[in-house]
């Protein structure tokens, strides 16, 4: 629970800092984890291209993984994936 | 100050937006407050005012419109009546909690159904709740003075709301009247120049407005506008002083006639307020001791300034121009909760009238007054109607 007060939050609700969005652990929304095959993967980056979270991390032009902290789970990047390198796995299940 | 003139209540508003000029303008036209918008496009078009007009494809647009404008860092006024206020209904809430100061004149209509265009106050009681400051204005006068202090209180930094000039349609709306009008400068001195809080449009000041507010937020947020409503009523009273020493013209949140010494007394808004003071004359002149209050702000409602002008009275009647079927309208329970703490309070009755524009006749105050010094009538009464 946050412990702001009415009088010390900004006018309205307003958000007066840029780039707030990262603190916003939007992982915890998740309830599919996407998982990733590299043995099928071709670094084409489309998975990249396609996620509305940002959350496909990539280093020197190869798909390196999933920033569990902000993914939600959309699935968006397994469905788009044109060689079938990513699955869904349920959250909570081994 | 100029020469009196004989104006109706929509040009009056129409004429104070003109001297204030403010940024933007975004306003869907509905009887009775279209002549305000259309006199007011005239201006934009002659170039009087350097305003920019926005024709919105509804009401909701036209409030939506508004919003990003006094986002965006700009002085904005709209209008509107009845189905069109009841159109805007969700984006009432969002201007009021997002803090935006923006002026809506409200040409009183009643809300279907049946339709029917004329006056009563059910469009305004229908945002009453949604954080919006409300002034009730008597006469075109009072319609054109409300706007002027309006933009000075809404935009003060203690307040930051909206705030409806209410003005009865037709009978305010439509009718000619005197009225004095401030010159230019006065007005612009008075209303000041606007002030910003992180305009959208400062990019060194990167600001998100409206964002989701989850259940540890939500609360606290919506207290502010209540922490801000609080504020207003001394700001109000201010304002209302200081109008006085430039237009000679004294204005209270709630203003009492006749009322020291009365027994029993009246309570009422908008042009009912004259009807009301000359049947206190007629019942004062028979040795009645009778007296009438106008709330002139309805929210904040000034719970204080009319428990003060209640106390030590006998009974009082609170007329409302709005009905809540299934219980007492909305002036008679603000009125109730103000006398609420009192050691010795009036009998209190409320008495629905006017509703739909029926007409409302002195004689029938004068009946009014006679139930409550005779101790009778129910808590809840509907005057006048064919049962």
């Amino acid at each position: 629970m946050a412990n702001e007060g009415s009088s010390s939050l900004p006018a309205g609700g307003m958000i007066i800092e840029a780039g707030s969005s990262k603190k916003y652990k939007t992982g915890e929304w998740r309830a599919q984890r996407p998982e990733v095959d590299k043995a099928k993967c071709t670094d084409c980056l489309t998975c990249w291209i396609y996620c509305p979270d940002n959350s496909v991390m990539v280093k020197d032009e190869k798909m390196v993984g999933f920033k569990y902290s902000h993914c939600k789970g959309c699935g968006i990047c397994a469905n788009q994936c044109p060689v079938k390198a990513i699955t869904m796995k349920e959250e909570g299940v081994e | 100050m100029s020469e009196p003139m004989a104006i109706n209540g929509d040009m009056a508003i129409a004429m104070a937006w003109k001297q204030i000029d403010p940024d933007v303008v975004a306003a869907y036209p509905i009887t009775p407050q279209t002549i305000i918008v259309e006199a007011f496009s005239d201006f934009v078009a002659n170039g009087e005012v350097n305003t920019e007009y926005v024709c919105a494809e509804s009401e909701h647009s036209a409030l939506t419109i508004c919003v990003g404008a006094s986002a965006a860092g700009a002085r904005v006024a709209t209008a509107t009546a009845s189905a069109g206020l009841a159109f805007m209904w969700e984006m009432l809430y969002v201007t009021a909690s997002m803090r935006m100061p923006i002026i809506m004149a409200v040409a009183n209509r009643t809300l279907s159904g049946p339709i029917n265009i004329h006056c009563d106050h059910s469009d305004a009681m229908g945002g009453r709740d949604s954080g919006w400051l409300q002034l009730f204005g008597e006469n075109v006068q009072e319609a054109y003075d409300n706007t002027i202090m309006a933009f000075r209180i809404a935009e003060d930094m203690r307040v930051r709301l909206p705030i409806m000039t209410c003005l009865d349609g037709f009978i305010i709306t439509h009718a000619l009247e005197r009225l004095e009008m401030l010159d230019d400068k006065t007005v612009k001195d008075f209303v000041g120049p606007f002030r910003p809080v992180r305009p959208l449009l400062d990019v060194k000041q990167p600001t998100t407005y409206g964002p989701l507010a989850m259940p540890d937020y939500y609360y606290e947020l919506k207290y502010q506008v209540q922490a801000s409503m609080d504020a207003a009523l001394d700001v109000a009273k201010k304002t209302m002083d200081d109008f006085a020493k430039v237009s000679g013209r004294k204005y209270h949140l709630a203003e009492g006639y006749r009322t020291e010494d009365a027994d029993y007394v009246m309570v009422a808004m908008g042009s009912t307020a004259g009807t009301m003071r000359y049947v206190v004359d007629q019942l004062r002149a028979q040795g009645k001791k009778v007296g009438a209050v106008k709330v002139r702000l309805f929210r904040p409602f000034p719970a204080a300034d009319v428990a003060k002008l209640l106390e030590g009275k006998k009974a009082v009647a609170v007329m409302d121009r709005a009905m809540s079927p299934g219980t007492g309208s909305p002036l008679y329970m603000d009125v109730l909760q103000s006398i609420s703490r009192m050691k010795d309070p009036p009998r209190v009755s409320n008495y629905v009238y006017g509703l739909g524009g029926r007409d409302l006749i002195p004689g029938q105050l004068t009946e009014v007054f006679q139930e409550i010094m005779a101790n009778k009538g129910d808590r809840i009464n509907f005057m006048g109607v064919r049962k």
